[in-house]
């Protein structure tokens, strides 16, 4: 639409909202008014709740009525697929609040001969947007209209502009749908996006690593910034769309000097009073070096100072926690049937890396955790692509650290006595503290040593600690007498065989 | 197919097509024309009423139509229609069962 006359546009775009907040963020607060967005995807990817979104949004939260132009579904089975996020269209139908223009295929004998026009669209189309005063309007799917005129193509892509041409007089804020073939092909099957949409935006919903990744991409906003690359997505009964989102757009969040206890008295000195109460920190060690019993004691500290604590665990079973925690002297069950502590365990593979996001964020709306551990990340991190992880993290910890509650993860090193997973490279830049805990070698016997890594914003004692472990849980001794390398092989030569 | 070689002579009352078209475009004025030739060509024994899509916009929403011309008939179940170009009366004709005049004679 680059050739029509856009003489009332303000230089700064006013924003439409689409109800999807995380996607709003990426567009700068919305889709333009008064403008032409195609949003393109494979069947099944979510164009169509999308775009009812759009309307509902509209309707209920912003007093902007809405025209659904459908030429796939009936209005009846819109109606009825789109009742699980929430949505009650039979009622804004009777208010006149949202007025389909049914298109849908219809039973009866059609012969084509000759040039048309699509003014009977059209009509249609501005009759309901008077009906309902409408600010906003979908079409669902461009690509059945042409296929429904398979011989006219060019002939429906010259009623499509005349159609877009007068919407935007309306000053409506178009939402059009287009089907692709593939993925990452071209945006659309008639190249609709080409001559009639100042936006593009892309659902996908990909299969990768044998699991259906879903995502949303801005293509392409006309005289307006966006943010971009892929942002995942998921969908939400009774809420519809949900974009994850990025922390890149809400590193605003203030840091507060608060210090809360790690649930042991050592390392509260060892990192001068205790983490920052809206901070995250890693916890990262080999199998058995007492990750878990530091998990234990970050809840059990926060219980006893009148906090409220949640564990989310995917590695071992409620039970397996909770005697875990009996045999450091922990009691789990009184400090639950106290209502000041909660246990979740759940399996990683039961669900997509977004929707363990999802799951994690409703546990704390409803909890309303002062403190939060999740163990571990790396068994979430198997089920997921690499990129999809990082997002994961990105997305887990700005919401943790929005929420001022105080974060611990833990990750497993996969070797015994050193060297960086991967987790701890992804993550080692998004949390404020790490702690190591590691074997080490001292001639022939094998202890343990607890090291502060990195604590931002503060002092910390960078010794690295002897500790055991016994029947009252974690007990820091004196440290290591030489320098021990705690990062690499050259732990198993031990510096301290000079 | 029920709606070939219908008995029109055999009626009490003129069959009934209807045109929806949108009287500000360049083919309304073409379709009027065949229209007229059309109901000449079947002796007048069919009627084609003319719905201005412009005018009656709910008409057409009820109709289903998208495209303009159309010619309907909504007499038979599922509705026939033709889209386009009406101006060969023959054809049109033979499409919703009418005999043509000439044809016949």
């Amino acid at each position: 639409m680059s050739t029509t006359k856009e003489s009332t546009v303000d230089p700064v775009l006013e924003r439409v909202k689409t109800g999807i907040e995380a996607f709003d963020d990426l567009v700068m607060g919305g889709l333009p008014r008064g403008r032409t967005t195609i949003v393109g995807g494979t069947p099944g990817s979510g164009k169509t709740v999308f775009a009812t979104q759009f309307l509902a949004h509209g309707i209920t939260e912003l007093h902007e009525p809405g025209v659904f132009v459908t030429f796939e579904e009936s209005p009846d089975e819109i109606e009825v697929n789109m009742a699980s996020f929430g949505w009650n269209i039979r009622r804004w139908r009777e208010q006149n609040k949202l007025v389909f223009v049914d298109a849908s295929p219809q039973d009866r004998e059609e012969m084509v001969v000759g040039d048309f026009d699509l003014a009977g669209l059209l009509a249609r189309i501005l009759h309901a947007v008077r009906t309902a005063n409408a600010k906003r309007i979908v079409l669902d799917s461009l690509t059945q209209l042409f296929d429904h005129f398979v011989a006219d193509q060019t002939a429906v892509r010259r009623e499509l502009l005349r159609i877009a041409a007068a919407l935007k007089k309306e000053g409506l804020t178009v939402l059009m749908t287009a089907e692709r073939n593939s993925e990452y092909g071209d945006i659309s099957r008639h190249r609709i996006e080409e001559f009639v949409a100042d936006n593009v935006v892309i659902l996908r919903n990909a299969l990768d690593k044998e699991r259906r990744r879903r995502t949303i991409e801005v293509l392409k906003m006309r005289g307006s910034r966006h943010v971009e690359g892929e942002v995942p997505i998921t969908l939400v009964e009774n809420e519809g769309l949900v974009a994850v989102p990025l922390s890149s757009l809400r590193l605003e969040q203030q840091s507060s000097t608060k210090r809360v206890t790690s649930g042991n008295a050592e390392l509260d000195r060892m990192t001068s009073g205790g983490f920052f109460r809206d901070s995250v920190t890693l916890v990262s060690g080999a199998t058995g070096t007492g990750k878990t019993l530091l998990v234990t004691n970050f809840l059990a500290g926060g219980v006893a100072a009148g906090e409220r604590a949640l564990l989310v665990g995917y590695e071992e079973s409620r039970g397996q926690l909770f005697r875990n925690a009996h045999s450091w002297g922990v009691d789990f069950e009184a400090m639950e049937a106290d209502g000041r502590l909660k246990v979740i365990s759940l399996y990683p593979e039961a669900q997509s890396l977004p929707d363990h996001l999802l799951t994690i964020r409703e546990l704390v709306e409803e909890f309303k955790p002062d403190r939060l551990a999740i163990d571990s990340l790396s068994a979430l991190e198997r089920i997921a692509p690499e990129s999809g992880f990082r997002e994961f993290l990105i997305s887990l910890t700005s919401f943790i650290k929005k929420r001022e509650i105080a974060g611990l993860c833990t990750a497993t090193n996969k070797s015994l006595i050193g060297g960086y997973s991967a987790s701890e490279q992804h993550i080692s830049t998004l949390t404020d503290s790490i702690i190591l805990l590691r074997y080490i070698q001292e001639r022939d016997m094998m202890s343990r040593g607890l090291m502060v890594l990195k604590m931002r914003g503060s002092e910390h004692d960078k010794q690295i600690r002897r500790f055991t472990i016994d029947g009252s849980g974690m007990h820091l001794g004196e440290p290591f007498g030489g320098a021990p390398d705690v990062f690499g092989d050259a732990a198993i030569a031990g510096p301290t065989n000079e | 197919m029920s709606t070939n070689d219908r008995d029109v002579a055999g009626r009490t009352d003129r069959a009934v097509l209807r045109l929806y078209l949108a009287s500000d475009s360049p083919g309304a004025r073409r379709a009027l024309e065949s229209r007229k030739r059309i109901i000449a060509a079947a002796s007048e024994q069919v009627d084609i009423e003319i719905v201005d899509i412009l005018e009656r916009p709910a008409e057409a929403e009820a109709a289903g139509i998208l495209a303009t011309p159309t010619l309907s008939d909504e007499t038979v179940t599922p509705p026939r229609r033709l889209i386009g170009d009406i101006s060969n009366t023959a054809q049109v004709l033979e499409y919703f069962g009418y005999r043509n005049k000439d044809a016949t004679a």
